[in-house]
């Protein structure tokens, strides 16, 4: 079958899918974006979180079919989306362009909010991307070890600050407790969510 | 496989009608794993996520009517007041990703004995309301779930919404797992104190081929209640009756060994369980305590 859906930012179409495969497997195998990372497939481990919809969600979880029409942030998207929702005073719902409950309390029109795009980059290295904040703090905090989870703590951390900027270590070991990092690297992790949140505090 | 994609909830009915083998999926947070594992290959897969009713809830007189796809992390924030069983039961399930899709529905079509939200609905007091082009009915949550991983349903029918009790009383959810999060329940416990009709309700999870509940434990101790004029006078229950209540509660169980841990233990920590439910919702009651939130 074929599946049209919206892949930050950009419109996008895979087709050939097999109704059984996920999301996931639309994402790395079929459109090139293998930041989102495959590994326990059952939801277990977080390293394939993306948000649908702006929801964070484990993208081996969701169906392919599912997504039709709808919209999914990947961590190669993370740093236009970070950009785009400090442009937009911190919106991010604004700024993935949703409609309905969670958008409506934004600031930001809707039509303004769906001509975001991703900027055009090398997807596969991000070379040539500023990072986002979260990103730029995990590498300064040392929270990178394999960096097999690292994707997946990316989105979850980039969404949780945006719900809560200043979050309690409770609230950041809570936002996370769907993501595993098999190095245990978690106290670098807790640093790093740290440092992106004290500095969205000092450039507010 | 065919993934068929109905619109409206009546084209859902319709192709449950025509394909009965076909399952449906909404969060799929348990259908994907047996997909992705290839321990099911279903003829075909019936996406529930186009039809945006089964999302909402409404908060009614008497009861909720918590849509199936309504995911745990709107329980948890919206109708903790309404539902505190269920709030603190759905704070439980494994992850924040998975709480953004998974959905009471869900969890009553698997029926697994481990389901999160089941000792919630059985102390709450709910109905399943499921449908077919046969028509729409009511089943009682004492009666849906009917074995490891079966239910009331018929090969036609959904499950469109559940409808809960509001919460008159105290409720209470615990579970033993080896972490917060991410754990499939070793087992659990849900109580609420119904101070309306002066009863106790219970809930166990994960240690019965299906949930049930303690009703034994329940009558003796609702007869203690009212004859120790507990409703009225608000003292605190007598310990020997908390104990019985806990003995009982573990008599309920009909647990298996397993690799998340052995029948005795499950037997043991229901009773630890329902002691500790039973505290703190009366302590509630009682008016005497923090508020009940979070202590899951």
């Amino acid at each position: 079958m074929r599946v049209n859906f919206t892949v930050n930012g950009r419109p996008q179409e895979a087709d050939d899918v097999w109704e059984g495969e996920s999301l996931l497997y639309v994402l790395r195998e079929r459109l090139g974006l293998p930041g989102s990372k495959n590994a326990c497939e059952q939801g277990e481990c977080g390293s394939c979180t993306v948000r649908l919809d702006n929801v964070p969600v484990c993208s081996c979880l969701v169906a392919a079919g599912q997504v039709e029409g709808r919209d999914v942030v990947t961590v190669e998207g993370l740093a236009d989306f970070a950009k785009q929702r400090a442009e937009h005073g911190g919106c991010a719902s604004a700024a993935s362009g949703i409609s309905g409950a969670t958008g409506a309390a934004c600031g930001t029109p809707l039509d303004a909010a769906k001509r975001w795009e991703a900027r055009p980059a090398d997807s596969q290295t991000g070379e040539g991307t500023e990072l986002a904040p979260i990103q730029q703090a995990f590498i300064d905090a040392g929270a990178v070890q394999c960096g097999f989870c690292t994707p997946g703590l990316l989105v979850a951390a980039d969404e949780m600050l945006e719900r809560n900027p200043t979050p309690t270590d409770a609230d950041i070991r809570e936002a996370l407790s769907g993501n595993l990092c098999r190095c245990t690297g978690y106290e670098k992790i807790m640093d790093a969510v740290r440092l992106a949140a004290a500095r969205q505090g000092e450039a507010v | 496989m065919d993934f068929l994609r109905p619109a409206s909830w009546e084209e859902a009915l319709a192709a449950k009608a025509a394909h009965p083998t076909a399952v449906p999926i909404a969060g799929g947070t348990d259908v994907m794993v047996e997909i992705n594992f290839d321990h099911r290959r279903p003829e075909y897969l019936l996406d529930l996520n186009r039809i945006g009713e089964l999302g909402d809830w409404e908060v009614g007189e008497e009861s909720v009517r918590l849509g199936a796809s309504v995911p745990y992390s709107a329980i948890m924030d919206n109708l903790r007041g309404e539902l505190p069983g269920l709030a603190l039961a759905s704070h439980t399930v494994a992850s924040p990703q998975i709480r953004n899709r998974g959905g009471v529905g869900g969890n009553l079509g698997t029926a697994s004995p481990a389901g999160d939200a089941h000792p919630a609905l059985l102390a709450a007091g709910a109905e399943v309301e499921a449908e077919s082009v046969r028509g729409s009915r009511l089943i009682p949550i004492d009666a849906f779930y009917t074995g490891v991983k079966r239910n009331a349903l018929a090969p036609d029918e959904l499950i469109r919404a559940v409808h809960i009790k509001k919460a008159d009383g105290p409720q209470q959810y615990s579970k033993v797992g080896t972490r917060n999060a991410m754990v499939i329940a070793v087992c659990a416990f849900g109580l609420a104190l119904h101070p309306d009709t002066r009863t106790v309700r219970t809930g166990i999870g994960s240690a019965a081929p299906t949930p049930v509940r303690a009703k034994a434990a329940e009558e003796f101790l609702n007869a203690a209640l009212e004859e120790g004029g507990f409703w009225d006078n608000g003292k605190i229950i007598t310990p020997s009756v908390a104990k019985q209540f806990a003995e009982l509660c573990s008599g309920a169980c009909n647990p298996i060994d397993d690799v998340r841990g052995t029948a005795s233990y499950r037997r043991h920590a229901v009773g630890i369980m329902a002691r500790r439910t039973l505290t703190w919702t009366w302590e509630s009651y009682r008016g005497t305590a923090a508020a009940t939130e979070g202590v899951a």
